[in-house]
């Protein structure tokens, strides 16, 4: 295959940034994503030149430290993440955009690669269980059915990778935080915190500057867990239960 | 009270105030639709007139009005709010974006439909409502008791084929901010349940298409017919 490739180049934060095309030829259909832009790499350093820098990890899809916005879609055209797309989504010719997730929230830091520190923020604002719940429980032991397990074990997919804030138009975080605030809401261990649980990773989440959710449903749409927007709905539900009900004034 | 403000202006607590007077506005439509009927009645406008007069005169549908007022100053305030701290939350655009393929248009552009409904509301407004409160309306006698005769203002309105073609392309662009609106406040309150969500799908689909589509018919009928 052979492709041109649009990237988005930036050398710091503070740097404006902009487009440059590469070509890249004998690319094998059956490369994931990322190894094509390894190739690419491999290209650029021998000629001397600084390689493009992206996110990546376990390249098993299951860390979410891969993002790259392609072709318009957060990790490109098929719902999973960018380590295990593969070049056979694309054809022969094909000119691919690829550019950083774009959040006020996602500062890029070089190149492809964003900061995506705030999601830590949000999660060390409440999404803990500080008691001691000791070690691990015989089967059946913990009074939870296997319903809500399973809604919790849902809800605790999401690997955070960032790809719902790149897909909303509103740059929102709420399908990560709801997916955190309700696979603890909905566990035993999670009841002690549950207010301020709520309480405070909203009001982290607003912090940290992403944008209110529209309920356009792109979120769920591209997120390679299929976390659902339920836990946008359930995170609402607790967090104005939380208020009115929380000692916090 | 500092929760009570704290809570109003975070993201959930705006999506909040969005979802209630939405809904509040989606209930005055309906009782909008409900009596505005009356234009299809075939006497003169008789039962319309009488029925303007007890919905200027009637001091809980009074009350209500003022609700109505707020809602809609209420829902255009915190979208402006909320349009804006989304337009901040990603100052870089994207340079392609395929929204169509993970979501529905009128979910991404409810604020264009909202300011078309707003600009389509003020026109509205100016020249029924402000008419029927501080206009010069001629009088009409039922039964020995005065009438305002809106009924006529409504028919001479609608012999312009212009206003009668913005009535009914205005109720396209509202069934579409509907199409959204309905459902989505729901989710935004958090009922989201396989019980029950479906039928507040289906139930926003079916209103989305039914109310325009009777506001709409309602300039067409007085324009087509004899009056």
């Amino acid at each position: 295959m052979k492709l041109t490739l649009k990237i988005w180049r930036q050398k710091n934060t503070s740097d404006k940034g902009g487009f440059v095309t590469y070509v890249a030829d004998h690319v094998s259909k059956d490369m994931s994503f990322l190894e094509m832009l390894d190739v690419l790499n491999d290209q650029l350093t021998e000629r001397g030149e600084d390689p493009v820098h992206f996110d990546h990890d376990c390249r098993e899809g299951i860390c979410g430290m891969c993002s790259l916005y392609i072709n318009g879609k957060p990790h490109g055209p098929l719902q999973t993440t960018t380590c295990q797309l593969h070049m056979r989504s694309f054809s022969d010719g094909e000119t691919i955009t690829i550019e950083p997730w774009r959040a006020k929230a996602f500062p890029v830091l070089k190149d492809l690669v964003v900061n995506r520190s705030a999601f830590d923020r949000i999660i060390q604002a409440g999404g803990y269980v500080s008691i001691n719940t000791g070690g691990v429980p015989d089967a059946n032991e913990i009074p939870i059915s296997k319903t809500i397990a399973d809604l919790a074990m849902d809800a605790a997919q999401c690997i955070g990778c960032g790809a719902c804030v790149a897909a909303c138009k509103n740059a929102s975080a709420m399908l990560f935080t709801s997916a955190k605030i309700s696979q603890l809401a909905l566990l035993p261990q999670g009841q002690v915190e549950r207010k301020s649980r709520a309480e405070n990773m909203v009001a982290q989440m607003d912090e940290e500057g992403f944008g209110a959710c529209t309920n356009t449903g792109a979120c769920e749409a591209e997120c390679p867990k299929g976390i659902s927007i339920t836990n946008i709905a359930r995170m609402n539900r607790e967090y104005f239960s939380a208020v009115v009900s929380s000692d916090n004034m | 009270m500092t929760w009570v403000t704290k809570t109003l202006n975070s993201t959930l607590g705006r999506k909040l105030i969005m979802a209630l007077t939405g809904l509040f506005l989606i209930l005055f439509l309906t009782g909008h639709v409900s009596g505005n009927m009356l234009l299809f009645k075939g006497d003169g406008g008789q039962a319309f007139n009488i029925y303007a007069k007890f919905m200027t005169t009637n001091p809980a549908v009074k009350l209500l009005s003022y609700l109505t007022y707020i809602s809609v100053l209420g829902h255009i305030i915190y979208s402006i709010a909320l349009s804006q701290h989304n337009k901040s939350a990603r100052p870089v655009p994207y340079s392609t974006s395929k929204g169509s393929s993970n979501s529905a248009w009128s979910s991404r552009n409810m604020g264009v439909l909202g300011t078309i409904i707003l600009i389509f509301l003020v026109v509205h407004l100016q020249g029924f409502w402000a008419q029927m409160h501080w206009g010069e309306v001629p009088m009409i006698t039922y039964e020995g008791e005065e009438y305002k005769n809106l009924f006529l203002i409504v028919s001479e309105a609608f012999k312009q084929e212009w206003l009668v073609a913005l009535y009914v392309l205005s109720m396209i662009f509202l069934g579409f901010h509907l199409s959204h609106g309905f459902a989505s406040a729901f989710q935004t309150l958090g009922l989201n349940h396989k019980k029950y969500s479906p039928a507040i799908k289906l139930v926003g689909m079916l209103y989305c298409i039914l109310v325009p589509a009777l506001f709409a018919s309602m300039p067409l009928y007085i324009h087509f017919s004899s009056y």
